[in-house]
């Protein structure tokens, strides 16, 4: 322990290099056609502007598990857009009371080319007095997906393989 | 560039393990933070986070003027899906076709 005062841990960050374009990546974040294909399968809707709307509509699998497939299980707005860069917004999962009593938290994706036609992507999830969240996106519990460690490996797979990695 | 080469080699040293485990208690450490109550200089410390950052295992973000270091686990989950996976799945289908096998030469 150090003599200085410990913030708690409020900031998550993933890194993943994809052998594919900025654009390609930017493509695979926001858009309904590649977001059903991996992670948690569950299509994403963007108003690619300031103060636009973000949804995720469940997976057809959770819809054939009961869900309704026009209700939304993460929302937001988005905050900040520069295609193919960087994408700042709000996220909220809804599919517990608690998670939506938990509130917005504020996801960023950023996306920086590298050298030999391989792209970073980084994403940062300040998760600030969203514990529940935290731990869904870390760590969580088995079967229920695994987080964003998973999504960006399935994504990576995805993207340069052509095939999702789970299923 | 992470590869899974970057990746084991980062891994193959103690010292970094436990820089990594310091930073699963607490992420987002500054250097000074990390090297506080280690038996290791703050060069060797400094060191040590670059190969932890080159291997994508540490993502260092600046806040004001600090640059704090995170532990990202993606590259270990891109492992174990590539290898871990890999041969579990392998002994399992092993399992189902000697399984198959036996239960057809039943008489």
């Amino acid at each position: 322990m150090t003599s200085t005062t410990v913030p708690t841990t409020t900031v998550q960050v993933y890194r993943v290099h994809i052998r594919a374009t900025p654009e390609a990546i930017w493509e695979a974040i926001i858009s309904p056609e590649w977001t059903k294909r991996y992670g948690y399968n569950t299509p994403s809707e963007y108003e690619l502007r300031a103060g636009g709307a973000y949804r995720s509509l469940p997976s057809e699998e959770m819809v054939a598990h009961g869900m309704p497939a026009d209700s939304a299980v993460v929302d937001g707005e988005v905050i900040e857009v520069d295609p193919p860069r960087r994408l700042v917004q709000t996220w909220r999962m809804l599919f517990t009371p608690e998670l939506v009593a938990e509130g917005f938290t504020r996801l960023t994706y950023e996306i920086e080319p590298e050298m030999g036609g391989v792209t970073a992507l980084t994403i940062t999830h300040d998760v600030t007095g969203a514990p529940i969240t935290a731990e869904s996106i870390s760590a969580p519990a088995s079967g229920a997906g695994g987080g964003w460690s998973v999504i960006l490996s399935d994504l990576k797979t995805l993207l340069e393989t052509g095939e999702p990695l789970y299923r | 560039m992470q590869d899974d080469d970057t990746v084991f080699h980062a891994l193959a040293d103690a010292s970094r393990r436990e820089l990594l485990d310091r930073l699963y208690a607490r992420d987002g450490q500054t250097l000074r933070e990390l090297t506080a109550g280690l038996d290791m200089s703050r060069q060797a410390v400094s060191k040590h986070l670059g190969v932890l950052e080159a291997a994508d295992l540490v993502v260092t973000r600046r806040s004001g003027r600090e640059k704090l270091h995170f532990l990202n686990p993606v590259p270990i989950r891109l492992i174990h899906d590539r290898w871990i996976d890999k041969y579990t799945e392998h002994r399992i289908a092993a399992l189902m076709d000697l399984k198959s096998e036996l239960e057809e030469k039943r008489p």
